[in-house]
């Protein structure tokens, strides 16, 4: 698609993020020693505290990937939600109050309170940075996609900006600025998302007439030899008989269409995907996408950069409401589901073919009943739930293990539990995220479901729904929507770094190695790491652009699940763990899952280039097997390094 | 007081472990279960999902009110010695 900035969004956008520049420059002035640029003086009020966590929680993952994924798969993003949601009972029930009592700025703090450990704060401190670092690489792949469509800049300049004034905010004001932030920018999540889904609601369903946004061809017959010049009198071509046509056949075992390239002398080429209505068949209007020689060529001409030029089309409607109406009008929250329910909605498939030019992406309509919409298990990574596959159950199952194990081991959550006074507070504050990430999850559905339905969504990029949703509402509604996404990822990208900065200097640099800081130096030293680490994350978010950002933020949990969970749980609740157990469990779960990632069939396929069914691991998601790995060597260690002498902290 | 809201907190999270559990294993090994529609045309896995969120934060709510009444039961105890 091709996105034009518009004055107004732009003026909304930076009046915005101007706005809370500026704040976190007000408010960072009162933080000047250490407590206060890491834990913002544990004065935070807990409802503040709160709704910061809802703040550091909805991340780009929350908001763009799970809108995405609800919007082109259906239910199956709602999965993650869920998921997201329950490991809050995790962080409330077993870990905010000890953790509380135990440390004073970082995780590891927490963790090595009782041995006075390097080695532990060696792992803890590395822990942390690599789960901020695979935490930020989605943040920063939804900074590009929120700029592309608002400014009209590439992703690389979207990235850039949001690293930079990431790293202006962090430098500038630490934990009150970042707090305060985060606070402002929950609220507006919520508030604006829940504006959003009445406007859905309101708008209700329709259905396109015949045409209107891609033509249907026929009835023809596949079979017969005069396909081509059918297909060629139907599409009213100069010269019929001269038309040429190939067509592709599914791979074998899938629900693909039949694909049929058409050749038409002085058009470009185009592709279309069969459809049955009862007896006959018909044609649908295909859409296809390729890069030659850096330039994007889009239904087989060459993309314009002005609306009104080639483009792909957008997508997202539906082809039949129940009662065979036209219109629904406006619907309430139930009555919206169960109509859905009874609805036919067209979704879109993938094939990467040879055409004109090799590698050509095909995108094709695949009508879909509502019933198999709101089930899960469309999605290809969940495709486990629908098929008799044990291994995919398994990699569904492992998945939703990390999702729940790993919000309770994410190094800025945990540190948003220094910034209030007390365990109650704590508590309290908890209580108060729980309460506003749930009800914007129970948004999260109507907001992708109203995305499926927009007739707005960009076929190419699932991370763009949402912003693209609310355009298509009214473009006040999507400036201000997307300044708040923006805010969004500026707000969970300073948390992070300001974590990661933490686990530089206070426990690498400072515990491990022995440096002494004065006051002063400690937060210099700290401003140093957090552009070091800024840097790093524009690097990564560059490189990963492609892939849906709830789907990267899966693998940030199964990484913090695994090195934190257990260490964490067994340090509250096992007498008898030891220092190298602690040591030894975080560096297996954090080596094991990272390996796991990088050895998976979807890395293989994403990121490498290559044959999916070359990896070395059976399923994608480590967590089923990696957090009780962590746990195994925790007991194991533990047990084999008991101080002998009965004077360790197994006899206290 | 701590070991007795950790003990609380313990009980809670078994209770929503259950009830997650039940939801991922059921969407993994009887996924035609989640299509039944039994309330307002809406399928299970919508409904149920819809309630996991609810009951986090119903128990939410339920371990916050006990516990705070622990904190001032027992602060009352401390004024009284």
């Amino acid at each position: 698609m091709i996105y034009e900035a518009s004055p107004l969004a732009v003026v909304v956008f930076f009046l915005f993020v101007g706005v809370t520049l500026g704040l976190s420059f007000f408010l960072g002035k009162k933080a000047q020693s250490s407590e206060g640029y890491f834990a913002a003086h544990s004065q935070i009020p807990w409802f503040v505290n709160g709704i910061a966590f809802a703040g550091d929680y909805l991340s780009a993952a929350s908001f763009l990937g799970i809108c995405g994924m609800i919007s082109f798969f259906g239910y199956d993003g709602f999965l993650y939600s869920i998921g997201f949601l329950a490991g809050w009972i995790v962080a409330l029930f077993v870990v905010a109050e000890p953790l509380k009592r135990l440390g004073q700025f970082t995780f590891a703090d927490a963790l090595d309170s009782q041995f006075q450990s390097r080695g532990i704060k060696l792992a803890a401190g590395v822990s942390t940075l690599a789960v901020s670092v695979f935490y930020l690489i989605p943040q920063m792949v939804g900074a590009g996609v929120l700029i592309q469509p608002l400014l009209g800049f590439d992703h690389y300049v979207g990235v850039l900006i949001v690293g930079t004034t990431v790293i202006l905010i962090v430098v500038s004001a630490g934990m009150v600025s970042t707090t305060w932030v985060q606070f402002i920018k929950g609220s507006l999540l919520v508030i604006f998302s829940a504006l959003l889904t009445i406007m859905i609601l309101a708008r209700g369903f329709q259905v396109p007439k015949e045409n209107e946004f891609f033509r249907t061809l026929g009835p023809v017959d596949l079979a017969s030899g005069t396909l081509a010049s059918d297909v060629g009198t139907l599409l009213r071509a100069s010269a019929p008989q001269e038309t040429v046509t190939r067509i592709i056949d599914p791979v074998d075992n899938s629900d693909e269409p039949q694909l049929v390239v058409v050749n038409v002398p002085g058009e470009p080429q185009s592709v279309w995907s069969a459809a049955q209505r009862g007896e006959t068949t018909y044609l649908v209007e295909a859409q296809t996408h390729v890069v030659v020689d850096g330039k994007e060529i889009v239904n087989g001409k060459e993309k314009g950069t002005k609306k009104g030029e080639p483009e792909l089309k957008p997508i997202g409607h539906l082809s039949r409401l129940p009662g065979g109406v036209q219109e629904t009008g406006g619907l309430g929250p139930l009555e919206f589901l169960s109509t859905l329910q009874q609805s036919e909605i067209v979704l879109w498939g993938k094939k990467t073919s040879d055409l004109e030019h090799p590698k050509t992406t095909i995108y094709y309509q695949k009508p879909t009943l509502g019933k198999d919409v709101l089930r899960p298990g469309t999605h290809p990574k969940f495709k486990g739930i629908q098929s008799n596959k044990t291994i995919d159950k398994i990699n569904f199952l492992s998945l939703m293990l990390a999702l729940f194990c790993g919000t309770a081991s994410l190094p800025h959550i945990l540190i948003r539990y220094y910034t209030v006074k007390d365990g109650a507070s704590a508590r309290k504050s908890t209580i108060v995220g729980i309460a506003s990430i749930g009800f914007f999850y129970i948004l999260t559905l109507f907001l992708g479901l109203g995305a499926m339905t927009s007739g707005a969504l960009d076929v190419t990029n699932s991370n763009m729904a949402a912003p693209l949703l609310a355009k298509s509402m009214a473009d006040w509604l999507f400036a201000i929507i997307s300044a708040i996404a923006f805010t969004t990822v500026l707000g969970t990208v300073s948390g992070l770094i300001l974590a990661s900065s933490g686990a530089v200097t206070h426990d690498l640099l400072k515990n491990v190695l022995g440096y002494q800081f004065s006051e002063d130096d400690q937060v210099r030293v700290a401003k140093i790491s957090s552009v070091v680490v800024g840097a790093i994350a524009i690097v990564l978010g560059i490189l990963f652009e492609g892939l849906n950002v709830g789907y990267l933020v899966g693998w940030a949990f199964s990484v913090a699940a695994s090195a934190n969970l257990p260490s964490l749980l067994m340090l509250l609740f096992w007498k008898r763990t030891t220092s190298q157990g602690i040591i030894a469990a975080i560096l297996v779960g954090m080596i094991s899952s990272l390996a796991w990632i990088l050895l998976s069939g979807d890395t293989f396929s994403t990121i490498y280039g290559m044959s999916a069914d070359d990896a070395w691991v059976p399923f994608d998601q480590p967590g089923l097997v990696t957090i009780p790995l962590g746990f195994l060597t925790l007991v194991i260690v533990s047990l084999l390094t008991q101080p002998r002498d009965k004077s360790g902290r197994a006899n206290a | 007081m701590a070991t007795r809201n950790a003990r609380l907190g313990m009980g809670l999270f078994v209770v929503y472990l259950v009830l997650y559990g039940t939801y991922v294993f059921l969407n993994a090994f009887s996924a035609q279960t989640m299509e039944a529609t039994p309330f307002a045309g809406i399928n299970l896995a919508i409904l149920f999902g819809f309630g996991l969120i609810i009951a986090a934060l119903v128990l939410s709510l339920v371990y916050g009110a006990i516990c705070t009444a622990g904190d001032s039961t027992s602060q009352e105890k401390e004024a009284d010695l």
